[in-house]
């Protein structure tokens, strides 16, 4: 059983993958910023069947002082913690972000400058306490710039960059750092924008990212949504079924 | 932000909107006119009233708020889906206490088009099993309404197409299951009169039935399968944990020709081969019995890029099956193809004041559109209207407002109680535009 720290929890693909830590077993604190959120989270988590009711913190990822008193906060509900994921951020396109300066400024802070205080602040707990995961949401974005997604990209290669530089780093200590490159996945983030090709819903690709954390794999392209495929290899659905069930498959 | 194609699930009529989805449903319904779940009705009935219009899109609002363990209910946000409930809370003795064809439709959809299921003949509707909800009304207030809180409110969304306000949140009642089995049994019948009697028979000693019939083979005659099932008991289950399946997205849309009278002829006959005279019984996978679409994500698109609709009505019990048959007669001499006919009966009327059953037989036939559609659905809709029948708006997308008037004289009751939730007439869909004479 893991104990993990998700901030972005409460919303699209971490809400999937909170979702799914919490079906296997797992325990859960969900940081921030809006109370209300949280708890609505925490309760939807609770009946659904955890195992543990789910701990809340409030943190703003935009307030970098608010950072270590909430890894604390969360540490001790959860008697501490292995595993940080960290799903939350800003987006807008880039014409959204050239025509609104402020846009823009957050998008950069929080994408990258925010993310990266959070998980240094991550960092030195996990290190202290002998190691562990710290699973970050990069994009595809950040592999490639694309014209719709330029500054969005940027903060995602620059995290990227980050988060493959601290794995090297630290590895040998115990700490796994994952960065997961998700494609074209439908939250709320996306809603509106045209959908290419193989776009997904969360639940399709939070099996992926939950598997990317078990594993430690640096990093993990999750938009890998074949046409003949809904669901990752792996998720649910593969698991071997009694003999009698209509959907075994072979071993 | 950009305008997107927009269909129900018979990708037929397509318009251009603006969805616009999110974990908060409050906030986003504040200044649209119509909440769109997971868009499975088949014509036009989540679709805007006009091409641009803004619609909410409730499916990322899917958060559980509460489960009692003990009695099974349930209160969710409206964006909660019926695939996520039943693998949520079957592994724990629970599932939807009615369910129609799909699991991929929303709570708040569900409410809307008040559906019924294979246990409508001992279970009723969903409306029944409802114990409260929270709707945006057209004003822009949030009101809790429920069989004993404004009731006239409660019963006009039951079944009301979305067009009383926006479901944000559905309380219900899940059905205690003994195991996550069903004990299913198929049998076939030679004819349409016996496929009537036995459906009916069966209906006395079964929770859940249904019929499929082949209306191209065997002369038609009207052979088919019975459906039936029920919940096993533990014991006679082997215990096997359920394992869902693996869903496949059907690939593309295939060209108009592909499905055809003659390879759909061939494909109904193989089923019914394949089946064999005997009846078989066999523990049955919930969503083998309940979805056996479900698993091919995306079929909708084997009707082709022009789309299919599904014409479904009920007909009063007569003696007999003359009239069963003027449907198919009618379909034949204009010269449509009932793809795949579905026959259920169905149990008592509920409350809703726009709710599609009613005693007797439902149908439901699906048509590839093409040019003669429009005077296929015309022509069954004057027999449906002359035999005290209605249609159903949640597969509808052709139905003239006539016709619509002629069938179902509650429109005029429904409609009072709209304006009183909604003097300036807010609340409305490409449908409600189409049939019930709203203003796009």
């Amino acid at each position: 059983m893991k104990k993990v720290v998700v901030v972005g929890g409460t919303k699209g693909i971490g809400r999937a993958v909170v979702r799914r830590l919490v079906s296997r077993g797992d325990q859960v604190a969900l940081l921030g910023r809006n109370a209300e959120d949280l708890a609505a989270s925490a309760a939807d988590l609770a009946a659904r069947g955890a195992s543990t009711a789910p701990a809340t913190v409030l943190m703003d990822l935009d307030q970098p002082e608010s950072f270590d008193p909430a890894l604390e906060q969360a540490a001790q509900a959860l008697g501490g913690f292995d595993t940080v994921v960290v799903t939350a951020g800003a987006f807008g396109t880039q014409d959204a972000l050239e025509a609104d300066a402020a846009a823009r400024d957050r998008v950069l802070t929080i994408n990258f400058t925010r993310t990266i205080q959070f998980c240094e602040a991550a960092r030195v707990r996990l290190l202290a306490a002998g190691g562990g995961t710290l699973c970050v949401l990069g994009s595809v974005a950040g592999d490639r710039a694309r014209k719709p997604v330029v500054l969005y990209g940027a903060t995602k290669a620059g995290v990227a960059y980050y988060v493959n530089g601290l794995d090297a780093r630290y590895r040998a200590a115990g700490l796994k750092a994952v960065l997961v490159k998700p494609g074209f996945v439908r939250t709320g983030m996306t809603t509106g924008l045209p959908e290419p090709p193989f776009a997904a819903d969360a639940d399709a690709v939070a099996p992926a990212i939950v598997r990317a954390i078990d594993r430690g794999t640096p990093p993990c392209w999750c938009r890998c949504r074949r046409w003949w495929r809904a669901r990752p290899r792996g998720s649910l659905g593969s698991h071997p079924a009694s003999p009698r069930s209509r959907w075994s498959l072979p071993p | 932000m950009t305008a997107q194609a927009l269909s129900g699930w018979g990708r037929y009529p397509v318009v251009t909107a603006d969805e616009r989805c999110s974990e908060d449903l409050p906030a986003i319904t504040r200044d649209v006119v119509l909440t769109r779940g997971l868009g499975r009705s088949y014509g036009d009935a989540s679709l805007p009233a006009r091409a641009g219009l803004p619609i909410a899109g409730s499916r990322l609002a899917d958060r559980v708020i509460a489960f009692d363990r003990q009695t099974g209910v349930l209160s969710a946000e409206a964006g909660l889906t019926l695939h996520d409930l039943n693998r949520t809370f079957l592994p724990h003795g629970w599932f939807a206490p009615v369910t129609p064809g799909t699991s991929f439709v929303t709570l708040g959809g569900a409410v809307a088009s008040d559906v019924h299921g294979k246990n409508h003949h001992s279970a009723g509707t969903l409306g029944r099993h409802l114990r409260r909800l929270r709707l945006r009304v057209g004003t822009g207030d949030v009101v809790e309404v429920s069989p004993e809180i404004e009731t006239d409110l409660f019963l006009a969304t039951v079944g009301g197409m979305g067009l009383t306000g926006h479901v944000l949140e559905v309380e219900l009642t899940l059905k205690r299951v003994p195991s996550p089995w069903i004990q299913g049994e198929t049998e076939t019948v030679p004819d349409l009169d016996t496929l009537i009697a036995r459906l009916l028979e069966d209906g006395r000693t079964w929770p859940y039935t249904l019929a499929w019939m082949d209306a191209l083979g065997a002369g038609g005659r009207g052979r088919g399968i019975l459906f039936r099932g029920r919940w096993a008991e533990p014991g006679e289950t082997d215990g096997a944990p359920l394992v869902w399946p693996r869903e496949i997205t059907f690939p593309m849309v295939l060209p108009n020709w592909a499905l055809n009278p003659f390879g759909m002829r061939l494909f109904n006959q193989a089923v019914v081969t394949r089946h064999g005279r005997r009846v078989r019984r066999e523990q049955t996978h919930p969503q083998t019995f309940f979805y056996p679409l479900d698993s091919l994500l995306l079929w909708n698109r084997a009707y082709g890029s022009r789309g299919f609709t599904q014409y479904q009505c009920v007909l009063p019990r007569r003696e007999g099956s003359a009239l069963y048959r003027s449907l198919f007669t009618t379909m034949q001499k204009l010269g449509a193809t009932p793809y795949v006919v579905v026959i259920k009966d169905f149990g008592a009327q509920g409350p809703g004041k726009l709710s599609f059953p009613m005693p007797g037989l439902t149908f439901s036939v699906d048509l590839p559109i093409d040019s003669g559609t429009q005077r296929v659905v015309d022509a069954l809709n004057d027999i449906v209207a002359a035999e005290g029948g209605r249609i159903y708006l949640t597969k509808d997308a052709f139905t003239r407002p006539e016709h619509y008037r002629a069938m179902d004289p509650r429109v005029d009751e429904f409609n009072a109680i709209r304006r009183r939730w909604d003097p300036e007439g807010r609340i409305r869909s490409a449908l409600s535009v189409r049939l019930l004479g709203d203003a796009a």
